[in-house]
């Protein structure tokens, strides 16, 4: 099948293959990746963040339904924590989104973190720009909420989504500096449980102490997921933080910051890969690291002489 | 190595007793899978449109209520039906042996009953998997 072909012709099958090839870095993977780039950039891509257990797969389920009623197509993506140990994972945020499974406006993809040191691999973005591609045009990426990826979302997405649950112990330790300034929106979810009042009461009191140089200030939402409760709201709030972001030119800035991440995210993984490979090839690699274990080279010196030879 | 193998593990129909697929699942992340676990009350069309999205290369359903013979070769025809032939079927639970011929013969790679050790499902897929 010609994979690009087909995902730009509407193809499911060709859109899970395309994901496929990147993740599994294929031979074709550079070449789909290519074609594929001049068609992205159109999708408003929504990150949600937060501890595990807070209801982010259920809210992304909801979201997910009322875009659809609204008429949009939507891709997610769902990101879980690769062991590294064994390279495997469990995959499980599927299950909340059951029903969107059978709606053919919809497409659900399941990642794992596959040693991205726990933070949102380059592969996610991808991802996303493939769904970009096959035309989605409200793309969740819902990460781990452990670790890098709750900072590294902001990479990914345009609007960032964090999603906080009451009565997590000491509220405030709970929050972390990191999640405070990444989030454009704050959601409370199980709102009806205990110690709703005094998080959100917090959560606005730490985010006015946050003022930065930017014209929005992040708005904290309450819902209940499971039941659909404050689900509209929500997304009125989302809706207008896109306005924001293309009415104040926060888009346009966003998205080169996020090229120019990615430029040189991509170019630091291939150039590290291409020169380990060479090293380990040739035998260098296990010569250098006893002779620097043996003290007879140190770590610096010999980084420096490998960057000479290599990169001139 | 990038590639990872992904399972499908499923339970479909009414039957609530998901112990043993969520034992056979962690076997097979500690195996160095990924587990696409999409839980109960699942039907073969939920099951197939999930396995394409997910681009998986094994099913795995779990099934203890005696409908096997009527959920599996729908599975399969949903799946020809969407030409996933290279992905592979694979089962577990309660299913009479007399019975496990005939779903060989329709189409399941494999059927792993009560008491088998969770290493022979592993290496059966890494062994078969296309």
């Amino acid at each position: 099948m010609d994979i690009v072909q087909e995902l730009l012709a509407g193809s499911p099958r060709a859109l899970s293959r395309a994901i496929t090839a990147i993740e599994n870095e294929y031979e074709e993977a550079f070449s789909i990746m290519q074609k594929l780039y001049p068609h992205t950039g159109k999708a408003h891509v929504i990150g949600i963040t937060g501890p595990p257990g807070a209801g982010k797969s259920t809210l992304t389920d909801k979201l997910a339904k009322k875009y659809r009623e609204n008429g949009k197509t939507v891709g997610i993506i769902a990101v879980d924590p690769t062991s590294p140990f064994s390279g495997g994972a469990i995959l499980g945020d599927r299950i909340r989104m059951n029903e969107l499974t059978m709606d053919p406006g919809v497409f659900i993809r399941s990642m794992g973190t596959r040693g991205s040191l726990g933070g949102l691999s380059l592969k996610t973005s991808d991802a996303a720009k493939i769904m970009d591609a096959a035309g989605k045009e409200i793309i969740f990426i819902e990460t781990v909420g452990v670790g890098q990826s709750e900072v590294d979302i902001v990479k990914a997405a345009d609007t960032t989504i964090v999603v906080l649950v009451p009565g997590l112990g000491d509220d405030i330790q709970a929050i972390k500096a990191g999640i405070l300034e990444i989030g454009d929106l704050f959601v409370i979810n199980k709102a009806d449980r205990d110690g709703v009042e005094r998080l959100n009461m917090e959560l606005e009191m730490m985010l006015d102490l946050n003022q930065n140089k930017v014209k929005w200030r992040p708005a904290v939402k309450r819902t209940i997921a499971s039941r659909g409760v404050g689900i509209d709201e929500l997304m009125e709030k989302i809706e207008e933080h896109r306005t924001y972001l293309q009415v104040s030119g926060e888009l346009a800035l966003r998205r080169t910051q996020r090229t120019q991440a990615e430029l040189l995210g991509l170019l630091e993984e291939q150039i590290s890969r291409r020169v380990t490979a060479k090293m380990k090839a040739s035998g260098e690699l296990d010569f250098l690291v006893a002779s620097i274990e043996q003290r007879r080279q140190d770590p610096y010196s010999v980084v420096a002489a490998l960057l000479d030879d290599y990169l001139g | 190595m990038e590639k990872r193998i992904r399972v499908l593990v499923a339970k479909p129909g009414l039957d609530g007793h998901d112990r043993g697929a969520k034992v056979v699942a962690r076997a097979l992340r500690d195996a160095g899978f990924e587990v696409i676990y999409t839980g109960l009350r699942q039907t073969p069309e939920l099951i197939t449109e999930a396995a394409l999205q997910e681009d998986v290369n094994v099913i795995a359903l779990s099934l203890l209520s005696g409908a096997h013979n009527t959920i599996f070769p729908k599975v399969l025809e949903l799946m020809k039906a969407k030409k996933m032939d290279d992905v592979l079927l694979i089962g577990g639970g309660v299913i009479p042996d007399a019975d496990i011929p005939g779903l060989k013969a329709a189409g399941v790679a494999e059927v792993f009953t009560p008491g088998t050790p969770t290493s022979d499902i592993i290496e059966f897929i890494k062994a078969n998997v296309k």
